[in-house]
């Protein structure tokens, strides 16, 4: 399983503020190494969030997303409420991390 | 004069912390302890090899300097003299194509231990210097070359004088921060020629 | 280069450009659209995925002796972590040297866990694809000193003998192009194309330099620690690769470190 993501999740204002590291190569396909060979392309592709179970964000990534993501957003919820982010790559390697919006 | 501070703070230190001990005044190490520490830690890759770490005199009288004992007027007349013999100038003028010299000038390669040595080192120019009005991304370790030739003359007295800068600045500046481009053979004769055309040229975009 | 950070550095380069001959005025431009570009990055720093790892290693049970490196003595006592990297380098009497953080962990990776020191230094910066030890331990230890002062003695006698020598080394000029550190690092608002250069042997600068490493270096993807620093500073020196942990390393990072005492640590910090 791939390393763990972190989340922060907290209310800003009446929102919920989301920010999440995740930790990926992300490899664009486009690098050569020093020997002149190319690099595999290897890249989170889709990414989900839900609130309570609901899906809130789900989004499509590809290679101009740079290594070890961040990614920010804002709903709709309240201090309590179980947020889930799970990213899928293209290697079909997944990884689902979870938190707890703060007060 | 900042050095001065540093080397006065340690020696503060040295004697408020010891109260226990006689007053302890620290010695700077000889250059012989620098270099045998300097070689005990550092490995051979690549094109580095140990030897690096040897040093010439004006490598040696140069680091005395910096590290607080001053240049003395001697000693920097001796290098700038002794620097300006060693000068190879080329048979045939001093003026190359200015194209390859701003690709010289803008390649930071060469020489380090991860570059092929098969390939010719670059100058990195602009590493230090200001050259043409385009290329902004410039450093500021070495003065502005800007319009180089058009300030100076378009003589070949001063394209002499650029060719020996480039080839060996410590002649005209004892412990001079610009490297020994031709004196160390990191540039050949050519490519300073290049370099003396791109400060040099009335075409060059150095003068326009 | 990585994209997306970068392909935003470039915009912002673009944006700044402008026509005429460079004055003040644009060539500060440039600067200032780096300075944007940074303040942007400051969001959010992939390094907290280092220190979580790091922290998980520091209290993982490895090594031949299936030990963890929670009694390791970092300078404050065994077990102390908070705090610690303001300490070092030190001397230290079980291992007879003045050390940095990354030469006792490796003691400690030794002792504590029985690691051999090959062992405990082998591959200690990490790349791509390629996750190590070491320096997620370093972001952990170094994240646990954020918002405390530089603090380093260096009035034993042996920590003195390692700041005289690292002083030394700072004005050793050497290799084909004749550099010392203090060629770039020794004179006030320099800078080196357009990377600003720290004065080095002034007070403000030393301080502003030291205390944000280690550092998430965007272009690298990786968090660097002043082990790596030093390596890659004198490799573009031209000089041969200096050592993991060697008394030169430590020695320099000795003058570095007493140099920048009074300074508010806040690492690991990012970069470009």
């Amino acid at each position: 399983m791939a390393d763990p993501m972190k989340i922060r999740a907290a209310m800003a204002g009446d929102k919920v503020e989301v920010k999440v590291l995740m930790a990926h190569e992300m490899e664009t396909g486009q690098r050569k190494d020093s020997k002149g060979a190319v690099i595999p392309a290897w890249f989170i592709q889709t990414v989900t969030a839900t609130v309570n179970g609901k899906t809130v964000l789900s989004a499509e990534w590809g290679p101009a997303v740079s290594k070890n993501p961040f990614l920010s957003f804002r709903c709709a919820g309240k201090p309590g409420d179980k947020v889930t982010i799970t990213w899928v790559d293209n290697h079909g390697d997944k990884r689902t991390d979870e938190a707890v919006v703060a007060g | 004069m900042k050095k001065k501070i540093i080397v006065a703070s340690a020696l503060l230190g040295a004697a408020v912390g010891c109260s226990h001990m006689a007053s302890y005044a620290p010695v700077e190490p000889t250059n012989d302890q620098v270099k045998a520490v300097l070689k005990g830690s550092f490995r051979e890759v690549g094109q580095a090899k140990l030897d690096r770490i040897d040093q010439d005199d004006v490598q040696r009288i140069c680091s005395a300097a910096s590290a607080g004992k001053a240049l003395a007027k001697e000693d920097a007349e001796r290098i700038e003299k002794s620097q300006l013999a060693g000068i190879k100038y080329p048979a045939d003028g001093y003026m190359g194509d200015w194209k390859a010299g701003e690709k010289i000038a803008q390649q930071g390669t060469g020489k380090q231990y991860s570059d092929d040595p098969a390939q010719p080192a670059g100058g990195n120019c602009y590493a230090c210097h200001e050259l043409t009005k385009e290329e902004i991304a410039f450093g500021t370790i070495g003065p502005s070359l800007r319009n180089f030739g058009k300030v100076r003359g378009f003589t070949p007295e001063v394209q002499k004088y650029a060719y020996g800068k480039i080839y060996n600045s410590e002649a005209y500046s004892a412990c001079s921060n610009m490297p020994r481009f031709g004196h160390m053979g990191i540039l050949t004769e050519k490519q300073i020629k290049d370099v003396v055309a791109l400060l040099m040229d009335p075409q060059s975009p150095v003068n326009k | 280069m990585r994209p997306n950070r970068t392909i935003a550095a470039a915009l912002l380069l673009a944006a700044g450009l402008g026509a005429g001959s460079p004055g003040a005025q644009e060539k500060s431009k440039a600067i200032q659209e780096i300075e944007k570009y940074r303040a942007a990055l400051g969001d959010d720093n992939p390094a907290e995925l280092w220190e979580s790892r790091g922290e998980d290693l520091w209290k993982a049970k490895r090594g031949p002796k299936n030990a963890s490196l929670e009694a390791c003595d970092l300078g404050l006592g065994p077990g102390v972590v908070k705090g610690a990297y303001t300490v070092l380098p030190k001397y230290f009497e079980d291992s007879g040297k003045v050390e940095d953080l990354e030469s006792r962990l490796v003691t400690c990776m030794v002792t504590l866990q029985g690691f051999t020191p090959e062992q405990a230094k082998k591959d200690p910066f990490g790349g791509p694809g390629k996750k190590v030890p070491m320096d997620a331990l370093v972001a952990y230890v170094a994240a646990q000193s954020r918002g405390m002062k530089m603090n380093v003695a260096g009035t034993h006698p042996k920590e003195v003998e390692a700041y005289e020598m690292g002083r030394k080394i700072f004005f050793y000029h050497g290799g084909p192009h004749d550099f010392a550190c203090e060629t770039c690092h020794g004179a006030d608002d320099k800078r080196i194309r357009l990377q600003d250069l720290p004065n080095l042997t002034k007070t403000s600068d030393a301080q502003r330099a030291y205390t944000t490493w280690p550092a998430y270096r965007v272009s690298q993807g990786e968090v660097r620690s002043m082990q790596w620093r030093l390596n890659d500073c004198f490799r573009q020196q031209r000089f041969p690769e200096l050592e993991f942990a060697s008394p030169a390393s430590i020695a320099l990072t000795m003058f570095l470190a007493k140099n920048a005492n009074g300074g508010v640590m806040n690492a690991p910090a990012i970069k470009r």
